[in-house]
């Protein structure tokens, strides 16, 4: 139903905690390659980065939903942290039996093609293969890993980069995106073990999609808010340029895609009560729509700023920046449309309504 | 955030709506032989058996004939209807605007003599706004009343009126005037009247759309009497009841739901196993339409509490529309056909109805521009 009285307390409480800590000098910052460190302890404070794990595992049996919503406040205010790599490095090591840490974690593979395998040796195992484009992989203390194994997927650990090639990367938004081969690397028994129920590579890949289509929504809703903020502070032909209909058009149509990314993404969200089969294509549009929406935004939030928006100084491009880069992230909209459009191909025409509207 | 947000908040259809669709899938299926393809058709024999079923009037009070069911199930009856393409004229516009607007506005003995006839699927309303010189200006309306003893007379002309040849009753916009004054005041207050479309006086003749079909009308009104107690609300407070009466209209899901069978034609046609390309055609409109369900699932969630979504019924039909508009133009750039609207290819009489039709998505109950401005007065901007 309707979101809850906890959720929107823990969203404000959120919202106040990125508003005083994500600030435009952190994320500057954090382009340098500096960590950001103070947002990341006073965020890792609030308990949310593990909320959501079981009680055993140090979570606090938080509602998935709920961490998602969180995920757009996030976006919203360009919080330079892996804060959704480290809510699903928690999913994923917490339904193996692995550890978690407090500190930054990262989650891989991100992309599709990556190919990563775990053989036996002796008592302990060896690593091979390549995850590309991790986030925030040299920040990361645990990075939490699936590798294909003798039977079945594995759930593999490891403590920071340490003996694997590393080649380093960002994305345009200038957040880590860090290149791991590894080369026979050797691990212990305790850092390799099998996925818990319900966690898979292609579901992990699905919640990164809906981690970024979350954020994008959060990103998007912050880029109407600064256009329409400037539009009524820019004066040009002696009255604000928010006073001119064809600024104003635009703007509605900025402020119709930004409902359309959030409704979006939180259809996604709400698919994670339901059967996989249901999670796989909602996600799918959730991300296929808040893509379409980042494009559209972007474009939008540009043309109202002018020039300004085109600077460095201005908070602008935090947005934009990420949004041409999260948009690409775990699946671009148009890889995630085409799996929408064969799925309903596959279960053919007359299904497409009784399943779009299954409880 | 210092700019307003609409609300789209998460809901959820409830365990009773999912019931009820079951439900109404069951009456299609009985009425199979009268469900078509976005053509509005009007039979007042199925809009009777909806209204026996309970489905019309749904979430009104029991003692005008309602139902009191919730705003969600109310919205699965209309999506499942819609989407079947069944003949809804008779009664729809009485159900989304007319009868809601009766009981807002109305007096007792109005609430009692129209809305239960409504909600039996008896009596037909249109909306009596529009005229050849005020469209999307609504305070340049010329239609006129003048007070006389024991009603008003009324004169004027009004245009676009869908549905007017059929209707028996309308809800008609016009201004207060004094007798023998010809242009009113663009700033008077608006005024509404229940107008009996049989009343002496009154001439109706057919405006044909572009597809050469009758659907809308011109209404002339010469010396048109209306009785004392056929004022809807309050004289000059027409204004404020047009707008509440326009949000309902545009808080529907029709606004993306008329061309649905047209998007399943277009899988159909794709077959199972399409290239990446047309899948992904097809993957981007589901995708629309989906995140457009969920939206409007959540203004039926405002509804139900008792608020006024307008600006997120004004977002809503406006990417709706956009997303109708798309249809006809990704289906003929994966399938090409040449369009026939009585062909015997199905697929071909679908591009050939909703090329025809796109263009009036954006224009009926507020055109694109005018929806974008509401839209900007909510974000603050005017």
């Amino acid at each position: 139903m309707a979101i809850r009285d906890e959720t929107r307390m823990l969203l404000e409480t959120m919202g106040r905690l990125f508003e005083d800590k994500a600030t435009k000098q952190a994320a500057d910052a954090a382009e340098t390659g500096v960590f950001a460190s103070d947002l990341w302890q006073a965020v890792a404070e609030t308990g949310v980065p593990l909320a959501a794990l079981p009680e055993s595992a140090g979570g606090a049996d938080a509602e998935w939903e709920d961490l998602f919503y969180v995920l757009r406040v996030a976006g919203r205010f360009s919080a330079p942290i892996p804060l959704a790599e480290t809510m699903l490095a928690g999913w994923v090591a917490a339904s193996a039996g692995l550890d978690t840490v407090d500190g930054p974690m990262t989650v891989g593979p991100v992309r599709a093609s990556d190919v990563l395998t775990v053989e036996r040796d002796g008592n302990g195992w060896r690593l091979n293969g390549t995850a590309s484009r991790l986030p925030y992989a040299t920040n990361a203390q645990r990075i939490i890993l699936i590798a294909d194994g003798p039977d079945s997927e594995m759930a593999v650990a490891l403590d920071g980069t340490a003996g694997a090639e590393i080649s380093p990367g960002k994305n345009i938004a200038n957040e880590a995106r860090d290149t791991l081969t590894f080369d026979n690397m050797r691990l212990e028994a305790d850092n390799v073990r099998p996925l818990g129920d319900g966690v898979s590579r292609a579901g992990l890949y699905l919640r990164g999609a809906l981690a970024r289509a979350a954020m994008m929504s959060g990103a998007i809703e912050n880029t109407l808010d600064l256009a329409c903020t400037y539009a009524q502070q820019r004066v040009q032909f002696n009255r604000p340029i928010s006073k001119f209909q064809a600024v104003q058009q635009n703007l509605a149509v900025l402020a119709t895609q930004t409902a359309a990314a959030v409704a979006a993404a939180n259809m996604g969200i709400m698919s994670l009560s339901k059967d996989q089969g249901r999670q796989e294509f909602l996600i799918a549009m959730a991300k296929t729509r808040v893509g379409e929406a980042a494009t559209l935004a972007c474009e939008i939030g540009h043309q109202v700023h002018g020039a300004i928006g085109f600077t460095k100084e201005y908070a602008l491009q935090l947005s934009t920046r990420r949004l041409w880069s999260w948009r690409e992230e775990f699946g671009a909209d148009p890889e995630w449309a085409a799996k929408v459009g064969s799925y309903f191909c596959q279960i053919g025409a007359d299904e497409l309504w009784p399943t779009l509207t299954a409880a | 955030m210092a700019t307003p947000m609409f609300r789209f908040d998460p809901v959820e259809l409830p365990p009773e709506a999912q019931t009820l669709r079951m439900e109404v899938r069951e009456f299609i299926k009985e009425h199979e032989h009268l469900m078509g393809f976005s053509k509005g058709e009007f039979n007042r024999d199925f809009s009777r058996a909806m209204g026996r079923k309970g489905w019309i009037g749904m979430t009104w009070p029991k003692e005008y004939g309602g139902h009191e069911r919730s705003a969600f199930e109310r919205y699965v009856i209309i999506e499942e209807m819609l989407v079947a393409g069944a003949p809804l004229s008779a009664h729809y516009t009485g159900d989304r605007q007319s009868g809601p607007s009766i009981l807002r506005y109305g007096t007792e003995e109005q609430k009692q003599t129209f809305v239960p006839k409504i909600a039996a699927g008896e009596l037909t309303f249109c909306i009596g706004m529009s005229e050849p010189n005020s469209g999307s200006d609504l305070a340049g309306t010329r239609t006129r009343a003048v007070k006389v003893d024991g009603g008003y007379k009324i004169n004027g002309s009004k245009l676009w009126t869908s549905g007017a040849h059929r209707a028996d009753y309308a809800i008609l916009f016009c201004k207060m005037a004094q007798e023998g004054q010809q242009d009113v005041d663009r700033h008077a207050g608006g005024t509404q009247f229940l107008l009996d479309l049989k009343a002496p006086g009154i001439d109706i003749r057919p405006v044909i759309n572009l597809l050469g079909e009758h659907h809308f009308n011109e209404i002339f009104l010469t010396d048109v009497f209306v009785p004392d107690n056929r004022l809807l609300g309050k004289e000059g407070n027409g204004w404020n009841q047009v707008t509440g009466e326009l949000a309902f209209e545009r808080s529907a899901p029709d606004r993306f739901l008329v061309l649905f069978q047209m998007l399943r034609e277009m899988i159909r046609m794709a077959g199972p196993n399409p290239d990446k390309a047309t899948a992904a055609a097809l993957g981007k409109l589901i995708s629309q339409l989906g995140t457009l369900r969920n939206m409007s699932v959540s203004i039926a969630g405002m509804l139900q509490e008792g608020e006024n979504p307008n600006n997120e019924a004004a977002v809503v039909k406006d990417l709706g529309t956009r997303y109708e508009q798309d249809i006809p133009v990704v289906a003929r750039q994966l399938f090409q056909t040449e369009p026939e609207l009585e062909a015997a290819d199905l697929y071909a009489s679908m591009i050939a109805r909703s090329t025809m039709n796109a263009p009036r998505f954006s224009i009926q109950g507020g055109t694109r521009e005018i929806l974008r401005g509401i839209i900007a007065r909510g974000l603050g901007l005017r």
